[in-house]
């Protein structure tokens, strides 16, 4: 699919591979559910969407309803990586090696104004990595300075949508090398 | 293999680990090196900058309205708190008295902030030492208090309110009413910390004598906050140095003598209560007025050094300006109380287990982005 033809969240569903074999689409429908539906995040937090993030774990937003639960304090066992605040150039690396240790196959969230382009810290600034996709490939972006809760909620549903439009015969492929940072 | 754990190195050796920079209980992105021997922690090097985002090199291109949107996402669980030390050092700079009704309204709102900072202290620190239900309890109440937060500042976390010569907007209608909802409902609900977590064996058993800090050593440390307070250290900026309509109102500073990592936790809980006593005395009396002194566009601070000091959530804050007249400061520098307090890690974790240590920095209750600015 094109970037142009893109319009909006709506058009996710295109993404879909239709047709094929009815032994695959079982298969791909049945994976799809689990995997969607049991996202465990990556205990990763820098700065102040991080809090939002706990917030939307607890108990008024409580995003366990979704299937997003179990908070995994390593990266061997995480599905989903929610960047939740500022890289900056010196965490950059390490950010990388934690998408590095994590399973296939792993999705990125980017939460919040300065995961997403540096945010308050773009201009005039040495240190901050400008966009996080810089060092590792995003699946969903969340804007916000911090974003809601809700608006987590509302990405991680994204999310979800997205990886059920996944199929076993074209595995999802990642980018084999990343630079570090482009603004070194 | 007796011979080897006996007579051999293994027990004498150093051996050096990296807690962080992604570690659940360091609450941020800190990296210590612990150099340990056998389970005995015997140094901690805390290693900064993960999270250095140079705001007070940003701040000197940057007018003073627009500091006030960095000093935010330093420690970004007392926003108000730091947005009230820019905005008072420009009016003091000014010589600019604001209305009544601003410095009431502003000391509720931080007395609001510090409530729910140490809500989420307390469900933090009982997460990391393995009570998982203070982690609903604490931010369930914590809520509340963003929900009036929202509907007067219009942001949940980082709020921005407060402007050089007073506020951004006046009150919400609703918000006398919602804070005495809140405190009523608190009141009720804090008899519940103390059930779950205060009275807890395995709590106790954890902090009580973990990480002592004699007073003489907060001094010289400069821990100040909850933490130093725990120790015996009169260090109350609120108390001491009264801003806004501290001065106007009763409330007892918290001081404990023993400055281990239970009366830190004591000290915490304690100041919720005299938040909320602060609060009721001025709920109902804020006086009627504007909320905001007309200000030039272009502040220009005279040329001299300033520095104001507020107490935030953990400690003393405090804004250093260097002015030479222009409308951007030449130098700006945050006494950030967190960087203090960090700086006494390894007096407070030398000698205890490795486990112990998660109970220090919980204790010490740190905040990473205001350490590494």
């Amino acid at each position: 699919m094109k970037y142009e033809d893109f319009n909006d969240n709506e058009t996710l569903e295109l993404f879909k591979q239709t047709g094929g074999n009815l032994f695959f689409t079982t298969v791909d429908a049945i994976i799809n559910w689990g995997r969607s539906n049991s996202v465990w995040p990556l205990t990763f937090a820098t700065a102040c969407c991080g809090i939002e993030m706990m917030a939307a774990g607890a108990s008024r937003h409580d995003f366990a309803r979704f299937g997003i639960e179990v908070y995994r304090a390593s990266p061997r066992q995480a599905d989903v990586i929610v960047v939740a605040g500022t890289i900056v150039n010196k965490m950059a690396p390490v950010l990388k090696r934690l998408y590095d240790q994590m399973p296939e196959p792993k999705y990125v969230i980017a939460m919040g104004a300065c995961a997403i382009s540096g945010g308050p810290f773009y201009y005039n600034s040495y240190h901050v990595v400008k966009g996080v996709e810089k060092v590792i490939p995003v699946d969903v972006y969340i804007p916000g300075c911090p974003p809601r809760p809700e608006a987590l909620l509302y990405g991680v549903m994204q999310l979800q949508r997205k990886i059920q439009t996944e199929t076993i015969r074209n595995p999802r492929k990642q980018p084999d090398t990343f630079a570090d940072t482009d603004n070194k | 293999m007796e011979n080897i754990i006996t007579n051999n190195s293994i027990q004498q050796e150093e051996y050096i680990v990296n807690m962080g920079p992604q570690h659940p209980s360091t609450h941020g992105v800190l990296r210590l090196k612990i150099s340990l021997k056998g389970e005995t922690v015997e140094n901690i090097e805390p290693h900064c900058g993960y999270i250095h985002r140079g705001i007070e090199k940003m701040c000197e291109r940057l007018t003073y309205q627009q500091i006030i949107h960095l000093t935010d996402r330093l420690d970004y669980l007392s926003a108000h708190t730091n947005n009230e030390a820019v905005c008072l050092l420009v009016e003091n700079a000014l010589q600019i008295e604001v209305p009544e009704r601003v410095k009431y309204i502003r000391t509720i709102l931080d007395e609001l902030t510090r409530l729910a900072s140490h809500q989420l202290w307390w469900c933090a620190f009982g997460m990391d030492l393995g009570a998982l239900t203070t982690y609903f309890y604490g931010l369930r109440d914590r809520e509340k208090i963003l929900d009036i937060f929202e509907e007067t500042t219009g942001a949940r976390l980082l709020q921005s309110f407060n402007v050089p010569g007073g506020l951004m907007n006046d009150i919400h209608p609703n918000f006398i009413g919602r804070v005495k909802e809140f405190i009523t409902y608190f009141r009720k609900k804090l008899p519940e910390y103390d059930e779950l977590l205060t009275g807890n064996v395995i709590l106790k058993e954890r902090t009580t004598d973990i990480g002592l800090l004699t007073l003489e050593e907060a001094i010289n440390y400069g821990v100040t906050g909850p933490s130093g307070r725990a120790s015996g250290f009169a260090c109350d900026v609120r108390k001491h140095h009264p801003y806004s309509a501290y001065d106007k109102v009763e409330f007892k500073e918290i001081l404990y003598t023993k400055g281990d990592s239970f009366h830190r936790y004591k000290a915490r809980v304690e100041e919720m209560w005299e938040s909320m006593k602060i609060l009721e005395q001025l709920i109902d009396n804020i006086p009627e007025g504007d909320y905001a002194v007309k200000m030039k566009p272009i502040i220009k601070l005279p040329e001299g050094e300033y520095y104001q000091r507020v107490e935030a959530a953990r400690g003393e804050f405090g804004v250093y300006v260097l002015s030479t007249g222009e409308k951007y400061p030449y130098r700006v520098k945050f006494r950030s109380p967190n960087f203090s307090n960090l700086s006494a890690i390894n007096k407070l974790g030398a000698g205890h287990k490795i486990a112990d240590l998660v109970a220090i920095g919980g204790s010490l209750d740190l905040v990473i982005p205001d350490i590494d600015r």
